[in-house]
């Protein structure tokens, strides 16, 4: 259970403090101001999911424990998300996979059989559907946009797509979250993402890329070096003045 | 012994840290207050991340302090989850009156001269709560409540 919690929690987490790099440096202003949001709700969701780890650890950490005092192949976060910003098209290209995959993942929870993951689910997927509707929006606007910003748009689609298999390999644990009743496969949202995936593809006239390989590792802890840098600049002041407070 | 009625009063005198025209009461943050051995208030956040949800607990605890309440606990509850249908509806006169659109299905009217043709230039706003619009008629640009 503490193992699922974290592949929740580090997932918002990772992907919140990426989106809030841009905060300050965002193409327009309106973008710079939905950014910040995004990463605002993404970091609270992230209190909630690892509040509830830490609690059901039973050793004393909380929420900012497991986010700061933890190492990279402790985090359990998916590959996807600890991909650097790149340009503006990267970044919403891997918040729209996620986005899609996250509020399909959400809707699922929000029948789990344990209460506490419910309710947490319930919270964010209202969230979440209010990111994908802007990062929908957005994908389909810039890739059927003008050639620089389509060429963009593929590109970013391109380096991002061995990044998507991962959201829906099943292991033990998967097994036994989902023997338990706390949540679904993650295989069992593969036919519903891909559907989906599609329809806006077709709109945003993006070509899905064929290659089916999939790099893995990010749920069991192998992170790539981009995590580790991430997390130096996340987590330096809590390991050079460990306990600050203000 | 203080009654929960004097607590919900004491309660709607403590304006939202971001909003302040509205209290926490109308924004319907504040879910139950039971009296008993102590006061208990159970608060929920209006989005996950939203700053001002640490500085409500502070605001709740100094104004109940304030009052004499001295066995005081605070308890958030996620569940059920907040809507913007809990703001009161007393609450989005005031919200108008401020020049924030209420919470409502569909494009919000402009606060400022109740045009019906308003254009959202960005889905979020100036709080997590809020998206930005523009009024096409009176041309003034204002914030409007999500519906969640």
């Amino acid at each position: 259970m503490f193992e699922f919690l974290l592949r929740m929690g580090d997932n918002t987490l990772v992907l919140g403090h990426r989106v809030s790099e841009w905060c300050g440096h965002a193409p327009v202003l309106e973008e710079d101001i939905a950014l910040a949001n995004i990463a605002l709700d993404l970091i609270g969701q992230t209190r909630l999911w690892l509040g509830l780890a830490g609690e059901v650890e039973g050793q004393g950490r909380d929420a900012d424990a497991l986010a700061f005092r933890r190492d990279a192949w402790d985090f359990r976060n998916l590959l996807l998300v600890e991909r650097p910003n790149r340009d503006f098209g990267h970044t919403l290209m891997r918040q729209f996979l996620f986005d899609l995959w996250h509020l399909d993942r959400l809707a699922d929870l929000c029948r789990s059989a344990d209460e506490r993951v419910a309710g947490i689910a319930k919270k964010c997927v209202k969230e979440a559907d209010y990111h994908l509707e802007r990062s929908k929006d957005l994908i389909i606007r810039l890739g059927d946009g003008t050639d620089e910003s389509h060429a963009r748009m593929q590109a970013a689609l391109e380096a991002l797509w061995p990044y998507v298999g991962e959201m829906f390999t099943d292991d033990a644990l998967d097994m036994e979250m989902a023997d338990k009743g706390i949540a679904p496969l993650p295989s069992a949202q593969r036919a519903r993402f891909g559907a989906a995936l599609n329809g806006v593809l077709s709109q945003a006239m993006l070509t899905r890329p064929e290659s089916d390989f999939a790099r893995q590792g990010g749920r069991t802890g192998t992170h790539s070096e981009d995590l580790g840098h991430m997390l130096a600049t996340m987590q330096f002041l809590q390991r050079a003045y460990p306990d600050a407070r203000w | 012994m203080v009654s929960e009625a004097q607590i919900w009063r004491w309660l709607a005198e403590v304006p939202d840290p971001e909003i302040p025209v509205l209290s926490l009461v109308d924004l319907g943050v504040i879910r139950a207050v039971e009296v008993g051995k102590e006061v208990l208030v159970k608060v929920t956040p209006t989005y996950s991340g939203c700053p001002a949800t640490a500085v409500i607990t502070l605001d709740i605890e100094a104004k109940l302090r304030e009052k004499g309440v001295e066995n005081l606990r605070l308890e958030t509850c996620i569940s059920p989850p907040w809507t913007s249908d809990w703001i009161a509806a007393e609450a989005h006169e005031k919200l108008r009156a401020h020049g924030i659109a209420p919470p409502r299905k569909g494009q919000p009217a402009c606060p400022r001269c109740g045009s019906a043709n308003t254009t959202r230039l960005s889905a979020f706003g100036s709080t997590p709560c809020k998206s930005h619009y523009k009024c096409a008629d009176c041309l003034e640009p204002f914030d409007a409540f999500k519906c969640i």
